[in-house]
């Protein structure tokens, strides 16, 4: 969706503001509201995809206003929400058994890709093809950046398979593709108002047409 | 105290209860366990930061052929020194040359490389950040004390998908007689994420 949280190329924000020392967490409930982002999807079945869309959701002034681990908490309700674990009328979904204290570090060691396996599965594109980013905009979840649409660039790596969010947000399956670094010339994107050289993006296939 | 210290006050403690309640709801289902939280905190306050990344940068520094395995499979040379999982499943590591500096953003969200860098500053994340790195990074490298030669080619990289970026900077002249670890005590987060020079 075209929502708030798509914000490159955005003016008006002001100054990067670097705090000196910064703590890990700023306040005790930051902690426990990560930590509980890590430890719920194994209990409650969510992907980062399906958290990014409940942010994305927010209205624009409430994204703003809030602090990045204030968005979370929305979003985590809002998938509880969803599968029946928080009040609102929906059925409760079956749930896993959860993160036993004896398994965190294999857990965080082992990650969570959505790397999916390559065989099968063609690639469009070259390193070294031209490509276009696709005018779309979808209501829903998406990783194309405003900025790049409709934007020639040149690819210059195929990272291999992943699961496609914009599916995976939508509950349609993971509808499986390459993933490619894209190229863009700094001043094919914003003309002359620019102070970069190349901007690299990382695309799913159906996000790319050839040129 | 200003009346606007007073709401964030306010609203601090009021995330602080409602965090609190959420937690005891997931206990009392049975689908968290508060020592499992517990040992989540203490990984990425104590183990999982920029030194784990600071070791890799220093070990790509004195060894040609680590600094090329990082280059071309950096999941797998980064696994090679113990780090990986959560938010570092699909590493890519960008060098730095006298030719061209590498910067990272997501644009989106906050992707970052969580085994090498731990969790994110809240500048990364910010609007402020996100919104100009991809068209004004010079602005951007400036508000952090970094001015590029004007022949250097800045290329800025926006995570938009699941791969993990880390920046290789280059390794400070004058360095030579010093060992790994004394290379590691040298390297930065942000000289990592490319908005300081080493």
């Amino acid at each position: 969706m075209n929502g708030i949280h798509d914000m490159g190329g955005m003016d008006g924000f002001g100054p990067v503001v670097p705090e000196k020392d910064e703590p890990v967490f700023h306040a005790a409930w930051e902690r426990r509201l990560f930590a509980l982002s890590q430890a719920l999807p194994v209990s409650v079945p969510f992907s980062d995809d399906h958290l990014r869309r409940e942010i994305e959701r927010l209205p624009p002034a409430d994204y703003l206003r809030m602090s990045y681990y204030e968005l979370w908490l929305q979003a985590i309700r809002s998938l509880l929400a969803e599968r029946g674990i928080l009040p609102g009328g929906r059925a409760r979904i079956a749930t896993q058994p959860l993160l036993a204290p004896a398994m965190v570090d294999a857990t965080i060691a082992a990650g969570a890709t959505t790397r999916q396996p390559d065989e099968g599965v063609m690639a469009r594109f070259l390193a070294g093809d031209g490509v276009v980013a696709r005018n779309i905009h979808p209501a829903g979840h998406t990783r194309l950046p405003r900025y790049v649409r409709d934007k020639p660039g040149v690819v210059v790596a195929d990272r291999g398979v992943f699961s496609f969010p914009d599916a995976n947000a939508a509950g349609e399956g993971l509808k499986p593709q390459h993933v490619y670094t894209v190229a863009f010339d700094a001043r094919a994107l914003w003309g002359d108002d620019t102070t970069a050289d190349r901007v690299c993006v990382d695309l799913w296939e159906d996000y790319l047409e050839a040129r | 105290m200003t009346a606007h210290d007073h709401d964030h006050d306010a609203e601090e403690k009021g995330l602080a209860l409602r965090v609190k309640a959420l937690e005891q709801l997931l206990v009392e289902q049975g689908l968290v366990d508060p020592a499992a939280l517990d040992r989540i905190v203490e990984a990425y306050e104590t183990r999982i930061g920029p030194r784990n990344g600071a070791r890799v940068v220093a070990r790509a520094w004195i060894d040609p052929a680590y600094r090329a395995r990082l280059l071309t499979n950096a999941t797998a040379a980064i696994a090679e020194l113990g780090y990986g999982g959560m938010q570092g499943e699909n590493m890519v590591v960008v060098e730095n040359t006298p030719q061209r500096h590498n910067l990272l953003v997501c644009t989106l969200c906050s992707c970052y490389p969580w085994p090498v860098l731990g969790l994110p500053p809240v500048w990364y994340k910010s609007a402020a950040y996100r919104s100009r790195a991809v068209k004004d990074p010079r602005g951007v490298l400036a508000e952090f004390g970094v001015t590029l030669a004007p022949d250097v080619e800045l290329r800025v990289w926006d995570s938009s998908a699941e791969l993990r970026y880390m920046v290789l900077p280059q390794r400070p002249a004058g360095t030579e007689a010093l060992g790994e670890e004394a290379l590691a005590g040298l390297v930065t987060r942000d000289g990592m994420i490319g908005t300081a020079l080493v």
